[in-house]
């Protein structure tokens, strides 16, 4: 079985991105990169699985300019045996992702695709649940742990009510979140290795995605501040102030 | 004028405050309002969506293969019942976050995800990069609107309403290939984290599942709802459903109490839309006083049973 793992350019977690000050967009010029944290996990949970003797192959693949090969490399120095670029100039929503995905898939026929559950740049979390529709196969969203039965997967799902579990057939979309593992670190030696694992780069008007139905952003604005709040001494001060306000 | 179907979210017997919450996004956006409730045998929740002030019809489906939100299984269903509806919504729960994708992309269109403000029927608000930044999004003259609502920015529609309630039958058949097993639910006497007008957090300070007893004690005296940070989970002192913030719930009580927690930005956006934060942490510097309405620097072991003692 082959693996497909999304794997997304974003700004690193630890940057605090700013609005540009005339609203035309977030200002990244110059701050770190990083692969998407949830496709990360996606990425360890394949290597994982492979590491089990259950897949054969771990794939990655991307969507972007070039710059997204340094995150590909990252992903071949975690382990991926190989990666897909699927190069275009515009940034991608998620429809056209799942379609640029679903088109490489017909090249591949993989068994399972794993994603992360939302990408922390747009917040989306569309790009797995889109590709399971087009692909007309089953999802399994917000993982934290799989269990192989045959052709068979159980996935327990983190849902607001609580953990719930359902089972599906292969091959399927799984989206991961944050507790389903932790990723390994990249080694050293791994990085001189990755350098030579096969990276191929496939232009996105090959594949025939559509950015048709984009939605247009017309507005970037920086947060409401809340307003400055006071300190109290104590909790019987507190308790007071929460009376006060009517709060208690 | 637009026409708006909403996608209700229940456990089979009560309807979820986030259709009420949807409902006041639909009007924000104007227009005749309907609400899909798809499960299996779950009239009493269709009786709930009719009440709810402001809509017009309730379309009940019942099937089997219906009766835990499978995507697989709702996602055809609902894009049946999209053809007559010029928006098509779901909260921005994990439910609806499951759903709503599924059914933009059967649509044919990309999905408005968390919309915290109407600015047109086609124009929407919403946060991105955890909440740091905030932009206006705008769809095509024509295209059909699939969203999610992020909860914790809209009031739930009130009561007082008196929708037709209408039985349809499912059009589709179970997806095959997925299939519901288990809910395993923490399953509290409390209320409910994401519709508590009161909240009462802790973090890692609590030191262990133990301590955590700290917070549920006061949660109950005050009739509140009971949230950790990420590190507190992390830590095994509560399940996972307790989580809040950004990867977690994001919800908007009225007061907030976080104890011990530091206020990592992820933790933040979760919170931030509280009308009243408390913070009480041992250090000064901690970033949750950034945005804590009250402040108090103490040890939240001898701060809690101090505050319950005045309580009475």
């Amino acid at each position: 079985m082959k693996i497909l793992v999304g794997i997304k350019r974003v700004v690193d977690y630890n940057v605090r991105v700013r609005v540009l000050p005339d609203g035309s967009g977030v200002d990244i010029d110059g701050v770190k990169m990083s692969i998407n944290p949830f496709d990360e996990i996606a990425l360890e949970e394949a290597l994982r699985i492979k590491e089990a003797g259950k897949a054969a192959e771990v794939i990655v693949i991307s969507c972007g300019t070039d710059e997204c090969q340094q995150q590909l490399r990252t992903a071949l120095a975690m382990g991926a045996d190989r990666a897909i670029q699927v190069k275009t100039g515009s940034a991608l929503q998620p429809l056209s992702t799942a379609q640029a995905l679903l088109r490489v898939i017909e090249r591949e026929q993989p068994g399972l695709v794993i994603l992360g559950k939302q990408a922390i740049d747009d917040d989306n979390s569309q790009t797995g649940q889109m590709l399971a529709a087009l692909w007309n196969r089953p999802q399994a969203t917000f993982a934290s742990k799989l269990v192989f039965e045959g052709e068979k997967l159980t996935v327990t799902r983190e849902v607001d009510a609580g953990l719930e579990t359902i089972e599906v057939d292969l091959p399927a979309v799984v989206t991961v979140d944050l507790r389903l593992n932790e990723p390994r670190f990249v080694k050293l030696p791994d990085i001189m290795k990755a350098k030579r694992k096969p990276l191929d780069v496939i232009p996105l008007e090959e594949l025939g995605a559509s950015l048709a139905s984009n939605l247009d952003i017309t507005r970037y604005a920086a947060p409401p501040l809340r307003q400055k709040g006071i300190r109290v001494e104590n909790a019987a001060q507190l308790v007071q102030e929460l009376k006060n306000r009517g709060l208690l | 004028m637009s026409k708006i179907l909403i996608v209700a979210e229940h456990d089979g017997h009560t309807l979820n405050l986030s259709t009420a919450k949807c409902v006041s996004c639909a009007k924000a956006i104007g227009g005749d309002i309907d609400i899909a409730v798809l499960g299996q045998g779950h009239d009493a929740v269709g009786a709930q969506a009719a009440a709810l002030a402001g809509v017009s019809r309730v379309l009940m489906i019942s099937a089997a293969h219906l009766a835990h939100p499978l995507a697989a299984n709702w996602a055809p269903e609902v894009l049946q019942l999209a053809a007559n509806y010029t928006h098509v919504i779901g909260p921005s729960t994990t439910m609806g976050k499951d759903l709503m994708p599924r059914v933009a992309a059967l649509v044919g269109v990309n999905q408005f995800s968390d919309v915290m403000e109407v600015l047109s029927p086609l124009s929407f608000r919403r946060p991105i990069y955890a909440g740091n930044a905030i932009i206006d999004v705008k769809a095509a003259e024509g295209q059909k609107i699939v969203m999610t609502v992020r909860t914790a920015s809209w009031p739930a529609t009130g009561s007082g309403g008196n929708a037709v309630v209408e039985q349809r039958t499912a059009q589709g058949t179970a997806a095959g290939h997925s299939r519901y097993l288990a809910l395993n639910s923490a399953g509290s006497e409390r209320p409910d984290l994401q519709g508590a007008s009161k909240v009462v957090s802790g973090g890692r300070a609590l030191g262990s599942a133990e301590g955590f007893a700290l917070i549920y004690r006061l949660a109950d005296k005050l009739g509140a709802g009971v949230g950790a940070s990420r590190a507190a989970v992390d830590a095994g002192y509560v399940p996972s459903d307790m989580q809040v913030g950004q990867t977690g719930k994001i919800i908007a009580p009225d007061l907030y109490l976080a104890f011990g927690i530091s206020g990592a930005i992820q933790h933040i956006t979760g919170i931030k839309d509280s009308r009243t934060i408390v913070a009480v942490n041992k250090d000064a510097e901690a970033p949750i006083f950034e945005i804590a309405d009250i402040g108090l620097v103490g040890d939240l072991f001898t701060v809690i049973p101090e505050i319950e003692a005045l309580l009475g």
